[in-house]
């Protein structure tokens, strides 16, 4: 505590003005009841055991320095009334446990008040970083998101040669060179993804799948290496900076004069845009209301934020006709889907990934029904948690979904899980890794691309990954 | 009457109190919480101890050797590998076996006169105990190599621009 010698005052002033300013804040932290039903629905728990990681604990531990300190029975009775005392000992416990929500939203569903614990935590972590209690691996990509424009701050033209490479990969493999556009003044579609998709494997493959689908739609469109990253790692940090952030990408969409934004398979890209920012930042009035300018189809649900998701997009493309799509070459694959929290309960998004997926792979496979859709289990990492030194704590957030995963793997061999997040194809593989062996990790474009059938394509022989189909068919077949 | 028939006769008490015994290594209201909930998706850990505690009960009984009683293990030891416990925590409730059978069949034991095989039957679990720890310390070094292997993924591209690793698919070697 010593770099702020009046945390203590920072923290009160901050609960103060936070309470004034969010009302959703104040209601949450006066109306639970405390009667537990969120209590064995968090991930964390789940897999830890320890009573703090139940939402109700976790939300208590800020709520009992409301109740003594901002409320007229607290102020009367103090820890009669459930008060506590805000000491440094708090302060670690705070860094400690809301550091271990990954503000999924499982157990909001489960609440009859429709408690928010996610909310809660977004709160506590805005607090913490008043003082400077941060983690590098969120505060860092802010920085680099904020001033280079993705989160490992790469530069421009390193950002074009990695895609470059991407590129040869696509020709390798398929046969097909594609000549995207950076920074293109002018074009019909920004698109945006998380850097992620560029920089790491296994999203580098999804990233391929987008740029197969565009070249094979001709679609007028450009990538930006100054928006070069959709996901919003200030959402992690506080409500100032992930507004900053969200308001870059559509300077970015203003200064190169498109008509809308296109973006890639992200989570928190789309909680940002689908939950806060109607209320954060202006409405995006010089852009146009999405149109697929390939279907024609118009997409209402996006005309206040005028960016439509690509899982949204494809699905259209496909109940329109207008992909050839050779499914069988996915065939080596068993596939099971994994709803992201930020996009299943964060925007809906159930229907449109799984349409896509059944469109493109022959064999696909639900997990049980209280692990997926709009109860389904975080993959444990989300929100800032996916650095190494967390991994511990990762693995067991991460066991119920794994468990699920491990379930069809015993009892249909499924030995794909797909998904359509970012943070999710990175934390997810080390997951599987250690749960369920035998079970790869791939973006919904990743197994589109493989199975969109290109003009002048060569025989196809190898997937996106540069592996010998006719060897991963004998394999499965084994 | 052999130890052995009285530990099949006494199966499922022995189990059940093997169960709880584990269970204590949690807090009151999780132990509740795992022992109650039935629905294997929605409570992961109490499930798998409840089912592979039985497991290895029963492979004991039936003699099994190491590889058949290692995924049961395993499958208890990877769980609690990654939750917050020292190594010789993780892996302590194997020896709880040898407190819940001396309680439940300690008079019987005496009466028959078969610590002999008590003995034995002990040596068997600590064979056990000395397994998990084996199976402890692979669950750690995999997460070791996990960590690894995802900071590299994580800049995979970046490794490939700087040429540190190779371009081609067919040659593992990797440079600098
Ligand atoms: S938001 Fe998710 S991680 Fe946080 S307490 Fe609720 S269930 Fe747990
Ligand atoms: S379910 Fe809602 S009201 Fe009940 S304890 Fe949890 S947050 Fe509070």
């Amino acid at each position: 505590m010593t770099g702020s010698p009046n945390w203590y005052e920072i923290i009160m002033t901050g609960i103060a003005e936070r309470l004034d300013k969010y009302r959703s804040f104040k209601l949450f932290l006066d109306i639970c009841v405390r009667w537990g039903a969120c209590a064995d629905k968090c991930h964390f728990y789940i897999g830890s055991g320890d009573p703090k990681n139940m939402p109700v604990l976790r939300a208590e531990l800020l709520r009992s320095i409301y109740r003594r300190d901002f409320t007229t029975a607290g102020k009367l009775f103090g820890k009669f009334a459930g008060g506590r005392k805000l000491t440094p000992l708090i302060i670690k416990e705070w860094f400690y446990y809301f550091y271990q929500c990954t503000e999924c939203r499982r157990c909001s569903v489960f609440c009859p008040y429709g408690i928010d614990t996610a909310e809660i935590t977004i709160m506590a972590r805005e607090l913490l970083n008043l003082i400077g209690c941060q983690i590098d691996w969120i505060i860092t990509p802010v920085a680099n998101c904020y001033q280079t424009g993705n989160h490992l701050g790469i530069q421009p033209h390193a950002f074009k040669e990695i895609l470059d490479f991407l590129l040869d990969d696509i020709e390798t493999n398929t046969g097909v060179k594609m000549e995207p556009t950076f920074n293109r003044k002018g074009a019909e579609i920004l698109f945006l993804t998380p850097s992620g998709d560029v920089f790491a494997d296994p999203g580098i493959y999804t990233a391929m799948g987008y740029m197969i689908l565009f070249h094979y739609l001709d679609l007028d469109y450009t990538w930006s290496t100054y928006a070069s990253e959709g996901g919003n790692f200030g959402f992690f940090t506080s409500h100032e900076m992930m507004k900053r952030l969200n308001s870059k990408m559509y300077a970015e969409a203003k200064r190169l004069g498109v008509k809308w934004i296109l973006g890639g398979e992200c989570g928190h890209m789309w909680r940002v845009i689908n939950q806060y920012m109607g209320t954060m930042n202006e409405p995006a009035d010089f852009l146009e209301v999405p149109k697929s300018p390939i279907t024609g189809t118009v997409f209402d649900n996006a005309s206040q934020i005028k960016m439509v998701h690509i899982a949204q997009f494809t699905a259209d493309l496909i109940k329109n006709n207008k992909l050839n799509l050779d499914k069988s070459r996915n065939d080596y694959l068993k596939v099971t889907w994994h709803d992201s929290c930020n996009t299943s309960r964060g925007m809906g998004f159930l229907e449109e990934p799984r349409y896509v997926l059944k469109n493109v792979v022959n064999n696909f496979y639900e997990m049980p029904p209280n692990t997926i859709r709009e109860q389904t289990f975080c993959c444990g990492s989300g929100s800032g948690l996916n650095a190494g030194e967390n991994m511990d704590i990762r693995l067991r957030g991460g066991l119920p979904r794994a468990n699920a995963v491990k379930h069809v793997h015993d009892k249909h061999g499924v030995n794909c899980l797909g998904c359509i997040c970012a943070i999710d194809r990175a934390v997810l593989t080390a997951s599987m890794d250690f749960w369920v062996p035998g079970v790869r990790v791939a973006g919904l474009h990743e197994l589109v691309a493989n199975a969109l059938v290109l003009e002048g394509e060569n025989e196809r022989t190898t997937n996106l990954r540069g592996e010998e189909i006719a060897d991963l068919m004998e394999e499965n077949e084994e | 009457m052999a130890l052995i028939d009285l530990l099949t006769k006494k199966k499922s008490v022995i189990v059940s109190r093997w169960f709880d015994a584990v269970l204590e290594s949690y807090p009151q209201e999780t132990a509740t919480f795992m022992k109650s909930q039935k629905n294997r998706f929605a409570n992961p850990v109490g499930c798998t101890l409840a089912k592979e505690v039985e497991d290895v009960y029963s492979a004991l009984l039936k003699g099994s050797g190491d590889t058949e009683i290692t995924p049961f293990l395993d499958n208890i030891v990877r769980i609690r590998a990654v939750q917050d416990f020292s190594a010789s925590a993780a892996v302590s409730f194997v020896f709880l076996l040898k407190r819940v059978v001396r309680q439940e069949l300690g008079k019987e034991i005496k009466q028959n006169d078969l610590t002999d095989e008590l003995l034995a039957f002990e040596s068997q679990v600590d064979k056990l105990a000395l397994l998990s720890f084996d199976i402890y310390m692979s669950c750690r070094e995999k997460i070791y190599e996990i960590r690894v292997n995802e900071a590299r993924s994580n800049v995979h591209m970046l490794l490939r621009k700087a040429k540190l690793i190779c371009d081609d698919p067919d040659s593992d070697s990797e440079v600098g």
